[in-house]
């Protein structure tokens, strides 16, 4: 299998905290993998830097061998002085990170912590915003119909508007809003955080559905360390803004550090 | 007093009123909704759009006659609007945009410091005499029964209420005017679901500048064209905005007419003096904001972590 994201040496700060050191995952294509830490770790700022909307001190990250994100001040084209007098031979090697709405066009949809859903606006109206990439209106409708198919509950809760849905409802829309767009990497933050059990086990079936049957390779952040583990194919352990461990999710969930320190076992 | 005649004369004349603020105050408080930000040069990018509309009218109306006029006025007037869209998207890219990620007072600054260029490069360029601009048709008033209504008023009345119905369903509908909503609520998200927010913002600050130019040259016909003729006008519709609730589009339009109507009610029910009429507008500024700083319609706001 192909390698989709390729995560190399990337380290992010806020200020002079450093919230992710060194870090490198792979993502091959078709694959669930997940990062499980603890509540700080930096699992989400990783998702955010993915994504554009947290910039890079240092290393790079690629998708589909396209650079999308990298330490723009290293190239100097944060200067608009060194970006106007650049040479346009250099162009093609000196590329800036991607901004975020063009990394969503490249086909990579984030679910974004704390589900993040236009309140204000219907689910059908959150769902066409899921597809605001996509121009042909038959595709959306058809997509729409699939979503509506796949969760019962935003088919009968169409025309509402989104805050009056319960918290997992919320999460339901927000992975069908990023599905509407037909992502090929798939990034969920926490998609269980706060909810009540059977609905965290009713969320992950339905990953495991969208990563088998439509082939999106998923890459998930959870707390809920066995949850995720027992979804996914493989696994990362983040402490601290570094990775401690990576292997099979199998293997970790064997592990003995990880069964003391994430599964209460 | 009391005769209904008297009160469908106010309320006509309340409702041209606060449609004029309802357009400008559109701007305002669809800026605002993106940005928490007050574009204070709104009033002189009304004023810019108005003097190009006149100048435009002035050398195309020639000897045209009738319906003509008309088709020239409003001919005018589109240019006016373009205008407008280019110089506040203009005036976004070059003194807002840098400052988006620096302390909200200073875009607040800037603002007001475009405010001052625009309304002096104004009075440098073509004076500070103000400029008449012809009506395009007979404005003797026609009587319906004991009201009088002038010609120029029903024109308020139907550009206002297209403008406004056109701009709602846009909103609404339109797949534009959602990712605009979708921006509002929270950009992030919106950059997530591919939409350009940069061009969002642009294209905001193009129809609230339109709206705002279409205002002034409506008014232009009563009130001539000036350089700061967008001042007082501008800071009524702030006023308006924040009365309907700033950053809720339908409150800017409740607010527009309730302050036209307010205005127009004081005087000539209440007795306020004439003189003390623009200080109206700031009494119930100071009102909401003690009472229901949200405004009419806008609703309380949590901070976002």
């Amino acid at each position: 299998m192909s390698e989709l994201l390729s995560i190399d040496h990337i380290s992010v700060s806020y200020g002079n905290i450093q919230a992710l050191r060194d870090v490198s995952i792979h993502v091959r294509e078709g694959e669930i993998v997940c990062l499980i830490g603890a509540n700080g770790a930096g699992k989400s700022t990783l998702l955010k830097a993915i994504v554009g909307l947290e910039p890079l001190v240092s290393g790079s990250i690629a998708y589909k061998g396209e650079v999308i994100a990298r330490n723009d001040h290293a190239f100097g084209s944060h200067n608009p002085l060194l970006r106007f007098f650049k040479n346009p031979k250099h162009a093609a090697q000196d590329t800036r990170s991607l901004r975020t709405d063009e990394i969503a066009s490249r086909g990579i949809a984030l679910v974004p912590e704390g589900r993040r859903v236009f309140a204000d606006l219907t689910v059908e109206e959150n769902l066409d915003m899921g597809a605001f990439l996509i121009d042909d209106d038959a595709f959306i409708a058809k997509k729409k119909k699939e979503m509506y198919e796949f969760f019962p509950i935003l088919g009968m809760r169409r025309k509402q508007k989104t805050r009056s849905l319960s918290g997992g409802e919320q999460q339901m829309m927000a992975i069908a809003r990023a599905l509407m767009s037909a992502p090929k990497l798939l990034l969920l933050d926490e998609p269980g955080l706060g909810l009540a059990p059977l609905i965290i086990q009713d969320i992950f079936e339905k990953i495991e559905i969208i990563n088998k049957e439509d082939n999106v390779t998923v890459f998930l952040v959870e707390q809920n360390a066995r949850m995720a583990l027992r979804t996914s194919d493989e696994g990362h352990v983040m402490e601290n803004g570094r990775i401690v461990l990576s292997d099979t999710s199998e293997q970790l969930l064997e592990n003995e550090k990880v069964k003391a320190a994430y599964l209460g076992e | 007093m009391g005769s209904w005649a008297e009160f469908f004369q106010h309320l006509m004349n309340g409702l041209t009123l606060g449609g004029i603020y309802a357009l400008i105050a559109l701007g305002y408080t669809m800026v605002y909704g993106i940005l928490k930000f007050i574009n204070f040069a709104h009033g002189d990018i009304l004023m810019m759009g108005s003097y190009i509309g006149l100048f435009v009218y002035n050398a195309i109306r020639g000897e045209l006659l009738g319906f003509w006029t008309i088709i020239a006025f409003f001919l005018s007037m589109l240019v006016g609007m373009m205008f407008s869209a280019i110089l506040g998207m203009a005036i976004e890219k070059i003194a807002y945009k840098p400052l988006r990620k620096a302390t909200r007072l200073a875009p607040l600054l800037s603002a007001i410091g475009v405010s001052f260029i625009l309304s002096n490069l104004a009075a440098w360029m073509w004076g500070t005499k103000s400029k008449k601009l012809e009506y395009p048709f007979d404005n003797s008033p026609i009587h319906l029964g004991d009201i009088a209504v002038t010609p120029h008023q029903i024109m308020i009345l139907v550009v206002v209420v297209v403008m406004m119905v056109a701009l709602k369903l846009f909103i609404d509908r339109s797949r534009l005017g959602k990712a605009m909503r979708a921006t509002s609520l929270d950009q992030d998200t919106a950059k997530l679901m591919g939409i350009k927010v940069d061009r969002i913002i642009a294209i905001t600050f193009a129809i609230g500048s339109a709206l705002a130019a279409t205002a002034g040259f409506l008014i232009a016909l009563e009130i001539k064209v000036y350089p700061s003729m967008g001042t007082m006008t501008g800071l009524k519709a702030f006023v308006a905005a924040v009365v309907g609730g700033i950053g809720n589009i339908s409150g800017a339009m409740v607010g527009g007419i309730l302050l036209g109507l307010i205005e127009t009610f004081g005087v000539a029910l209440l007795g306020i003096p004439y003189a003390l009429r623009d200080t109206i507008a700031f009494i119930i500024l100071i009102i909401i904001l003690l009472v229901k700083p949200e405004g009419l319609l806008g609703k309380a706001e949590k901070e976002k972590v």
